[in-house]
């Protein structure tokens, strides 16, 4: 696969959280990760960006092991992460957190900014404002958008859609598909299980940071045992 | 090496070289810088109190010292009862004054609704009722300071005996701590930093300049003392038999004036170390209280729960502790330790001058003390308080004669030569900073580290 | 009327012109503990001592030239000795963060015992100081003193009082308006400035970004070290330099700091004249401006001094305890370099 994550194991420095866990994405595909509480979800995500220790396994991107890199090296590498909580510069306009995002980039990077805001139109309306100003629907496009601005070729989202309305959801998961469609793998972390695994070509269930199912979206929801335990029957 | 013996150790090297200073120097030295080790034990351990168990930094602890300098002032010295005719009545009605005005302040601010008509109101009654007290004050301060301004000028003390200040500055300090941890506590950790940094410079500016209280800069020279006077022991007949007795064999072999004349000398001597004896005296009593009630604070369950705090606020928080109360408690305890400290200190020196109150002296060594020795480590503090004034006292003459012989190949006429001889003394600052910095980087523990808790 | 502009001139001659030249002065000095707040998140105890060890060295270069015989025609020399000191000063902070602060930020110790680690680094600078250039006084201002000399405005405009404004207070003024102008300019058109803003408003999205730390805490270093050179050098200029005042600067520097509210460039220049009127305001004796304003009848006897200038800095103290009291924010919302 593009970006392999085989067998992690590791933690926070404590006890091990991911007990030997595997997940990948290929190009222009979703991958989501979904589980219960405490499964160590978020965990693995961060394991593949390079932000805990990992004490065994291997990440390898487009056949290239990484499981060294720092996550600035990975970075640099192509790797866009869009964590759950404090994902926006609150403090600066929407066009300036679309700058930072592109801060490794020497090239000229309007074009880039461009199609994000054809992307996320209501990006380029309020672009001179303060993101912390944005409504939370429309920090997550901040987020993301800031994500894409070093055209990523992996695309890591950590629970995009939490706190934000059903509507706002359906909203930002089309969003998220269009962007599958110009060929970046994404990879995500969903606690809304039920309506990211319907547009997921690939599915993680993970529990206990040990993988419990993995299947395609489709036939994870259709799983009776996955329903019944994981998406509330 | 286990803690007890590194204490030991510690303790006994101190031991050594004070025996050594006292044999090659003089007794007399030796003894004054012990005294001052015992007086700096104690204000490390108030500092290691606020640092060791809560994590609070204090910056000024050089004006908890100053409140504890002039408690022992005020306690001792009589009083003057022209001053208090003359303006005594006026300070006390603008003191009255003021806390009506607090009390006004608070109760408004409580019960008026926050916008522009509460502010406007806060402020006019603030600065109304500063202009009122100071036309109250100001004549007042006026008649008290020129009553016999050559000789005293202010309202002088209570005339108690010196040792009740001990326990008064404690309590001076303490109302003070009081005041600047509930403004600071519980906001941004660095904000009671700043806080204590301005309360001390402000302290000492008032000690410089409120003349009626504490005579300024003017000084009140010659305290009461706890202890007995060199001359009236020179006179004493039991004193001088005493260190007839005590020096019988270097006195037997004398012809009778040379034996006079030497027994003269004894006495002197004597006198000045048996009066430093006795401060020792009292000074290692309260050094051994006060580390004893540290020692069993912190096992008990209070001390516990202190140290939870510190090392968890967020948890301690959740768990239903009342961290900001529980530091305010601990703030206020320490103060009122470095005011007992600094009331010592002024009641060993005989006089209060608050110009000698400089930050270098009365903050940062202090703090070296308690890095050095050992933050959170009670004994760890004492063991540094002796081992940096000892080295901050030797220092001074080691660092004048290495620099005078340091730099003799530059010539006696150099210029460089001179300006550096002539800076030595700073050097001690630049050397106890770096001190600083080393032991916090590199043996954060200090001498004695805190034990860990696994147990 | 005559009586009304009298009282004017007065007051700006020993209120407002002395307050503005202080205030800036502060502020450029606040922004230094800002900009450091906001990026290495402690308060900077040594910032008094930095902006002292920073004239010191401005003052060693000004003694040079002028033993070389350079001098800035009726402009200080130590204008010209400016940038050499800044970049000394800057050496020195960067050596500073790389032996002290750095092991700090990699255990990412909590924020108070940066604050500790940098009342180390004050004794350290303030010993420095005093050994190389002793504690006393030093005046290192030459050139022209006055642009407007009291007695010629007093001739001029047939007035009883006289407005002076010193050279080193218009300096002071022009040299901050450059100084702050420039470094609003860097903080929100450049690529770094931006990028400082980001590390301070969110430092883990900043590393995600790929904003290097280092770099950002290097030049937030570099900065904070040429504010303080400039601040000292003013305010050397305008009063007189001596390490124990610059050391005492730092209470005023930091109630301008969170008046304004800790992390707030902007807030920080506000702090700074908030502090210096009113220190200026509250110390000012009266008596003479109530003369010229009141009928002859109601002159004031006393000296109408609010608090006596022994007291000045209990005037940011007791600020920076309402500020602590009504408002811990600062006046300024938000957490934004």
């Amino acid at each position: 696969m593009y970006l392999e994550a085989e067998n992690l194991i590791g933690g926070y420095g404590g006890a091990d959280i991911l007990k030997g866990c595997s997940l990948g994405v290929e190009k222009g595909e979703i991958a989501v990760i979904v589980g219960p509480n405490g499964a160590g979800k978020s965990t693995a995500m961060k394991a593949m960006l390079g932000m805990l220790d990992i004490r065994e396994g291997s990440v390898v991107l487009n056949g290239e092991d990484i499981t060294r890199l720092s996550p600035q090296d990975r970075i640099a590498k192509g790797v866009a992460f869009v964590p759950q909580t404090a994902n926006v510069f609150t403090g600066m306009s929407v066009e300036e957190n679309l700058e930072m995002g592109a801060f490794l980039r020497t090239d000229d990077f309007t074009g880039t900014m461009e199609e994000i805001y054809t992307l996320f139109p209501i990006l380029k309306e309020k672009r001179r404002q303060m993101a912390g100003e944005l409504s939370g629907g429309q920090r997550q496009q901040v987020a993301v958008g800031r994500a894409l601005m070093t055209q990523p070729s992996v695309l890591m989202l950590d629970e995009p859609t939490a706190g934000v309305s059903p509507i706002v959801m359906d909203e930002l998961f089309d969003r998220i598909l269009e962007i599958r469609e110009t060929g970046v793998a994404i990879l995500m972390v969903e606690q809304n299980a039920r309506q990211a695994l319907n547009i997921a070509d690939r599915g993680y269930v993970l529990v206990t940071g040990e993988n419990r199912f993995t299947d395609t979206g489709e036939a994870l929801l259709a799983d009776p045992e996955v329903r019944k335990s994981f998406l509330g029957g | 090496m286990s803690n007890a013996l590194r204490a030991m150790t510690g303790f006994g090297i101190i031991g050594i070289l004070l025996i050594g200073v006292g044999m090659f120097q003089s007794w007399n030295v030796a003894l004054a810088i012990f005294n001052l080790c015992l007086i700096s034990g104690v204000m490390a351990l108030g500092v290691n109190i606020q640092w060791g168990y809560a994590g609070l930094f204090n910056v000024g602890i050089m004006g908890f010292a100053a409140v504890g300098g002039v408690a022992a002032m005020l306690t001792s010295q009589p009083i003057i009862y022209s001053a208090w005719q003359a303006g005594g009545t006026g300070i006390l009605v603008s003191l009255v004054m003021v806390l009506i005005l607090a009390a006004a302040m608070i109760f408004l601010s409580r019960k008026m609704r926050a916008g522009w008509a509460k502010n406007i109101v806060m402020v006019a009654l603030a600065v109304g009722g500063y202009i009122t007290i100071r036309n109250v004050f100001d004549p007042a301060v006026l008649a008290i300071e020129s009553d016999n301004p050559a000789k005293s000028g202010y309202l002088g003390g209570l005339g108690l005996p010196i040792l009740f200040s001990w326990l008064i500055g404690g309590v001076f300090a303490a109302g003070v701590a009081w005041i600047i941890g509930k403004i600071a506590l519980g906001l941004r950790s660095d904000y009671l930093a700043i806080a204590t940094l301005g309360i001390s410079e402000i302290l000492i500016a008032m000690m410089k300049n409120e003349d009626w209280l504490t005579r300024g800069v003017k000084n009140v020279t010659g305290l009461e003392r706890p202890v007995p006077y060199e001359l009236s022991l020179q006179e004493s007949p039991r004193f001088i038999s005493w260190v007839e007795w005590f020096n019988s064999s270097s006195l037997s072999g004398l012809s009778d004036d040379a034996r006079a004349e030497r027994l003269r000398q004894l006495v002197v001597e004597g006198s000045s170390i048996f009066v430093k004896l006795c401060y020792s005296g009292l000074f290692l009593s309260v050094l051994l209280i006060v580390l004893a009630l540290c020692v069993l604070a912190l096992a008990s369950p209070w001390g516990r729960m202190v140290r939870a705090i510190r090392d968890n606020e967020i948890s301690a928080a959740a768990m239903g502790k009342n961290v900001t109360r529980r530091h305010l408690q601990i703030f206020v305890l320490g103060s009122a330790v470095v005011g007992i400290a600094g009331a010592m200190l002024t009641t060993l020196d005989g006089q209060f001058t608050p110009s000698t109150y400089q930050p270098l002296r009365y903050t940062f060594l202090i703090w070296v003390m308690v890095i050095v020795g050992g933050s959170g480590n009670n004994l760890g503090s004492v063991l540094g308080a002796f081992i940096i004034w000892f080295v901050w006292i030797e220092a001074e003459p080691a660092g004048n004669w290495l620099m005078e012989n340091g730099t003799a190949w530059l010539g006696d006429d150099s210029g460089l030569r001179a300006h550096l001889v002539d800076s030595a003394q700073h050097m001690r600052l630049m050397i106890l900073g770096l001190v600083m910095l080393l032991v916090m980087r590199y043996s954060p523990g200090g001498i004695l580290p805190e034990r860990t808790r696994q147990n | 009327m005559i009586d009304f502009l009298n009282a004017f001139v007065l007051f700006s001659n020993f209120v407002l012109v002395p307050g503005i030249a202080y205030g800036a002065q502060l502020a450029l000095g606040a922004l230094g503990i800002t900009l450091l707040y906001s990026i290495l998140r402690f308060a900077n105890f040594a910032h008094g001592d930095l902006m002292a060890f920073g004239t010191m060295a401005v003052i060693l270069f000004t003694w040079l030239f002028q033993s070389w015989g350079i001098s800035f025609g009726p402009l200080p020399t130590a204008l010209l000795a400016l940038p050499f000191g800044i970049a000394i000063t800057a050496i020195l902070v960067l050596l500073t963060d790389r032996f002290v602060y750095r092991h700090y930020r990699e255990i990412k110790a909590v924020p108070i015992r940066m604050v500790m680690a940098s009342v180390g680094v004050m004794f350290l600078m303030n010993g420095l100081v005093r050994f190389i250039i002793g504690p006393n006084d030093q005046n290192f201002m030459d050139g022209e003193r006055f642009i407007i000399k009291a007695r010629a405005f007093k001739n001029a405009t047939g007035l009883n009082e006289g407005l002076a404004l010193k050279s080193s207070q218009a300096l002071t003024i022009i040299v901050a308006i450059i100084l702050v102008s420039a470094l609003f300019w860097f903080l929100n058109r450049t690529r770094t400035g931006k990028s400082m803003r980001a590390f301070s408003d969110n430092e883990d999205l900043a590393l995600l970004s790929g904003i290097s730390p280092q770099k950002v805490v290097t030049v937030t270093w570099i900065i904070a070290a040429a504010l303080a050179t400039v601040a000292g050098v003013l305010y050397g200029l305008d009063k007189s330099f001596k390490p124990f005042t610059y050391f005492q600067l730092l209470l005023p520097m930091f109630a301008a700091a969170i008046v304004g509210g800790v992390g707030h460039p902007v807030g920080a220049i506000l702090g700074g004249f908030v502090v210096a009127f009113s220190e200026v305001t509250v110390t000012y004796a009266y008596k003479k401006l109530f003369t010229y304003l009141l009928p002859a009848d109601y002159a004031p006897e006393g000296l109408l001094q609010l608090l006596s200038t022994d007291y000045k800095f209990a005037v940011s103290f007791i600020i920076l305890v309402v500020v602590l009291l009504v408002r811990p924010t600062g006046l300024l919302k938000g957490k934004v370099i």
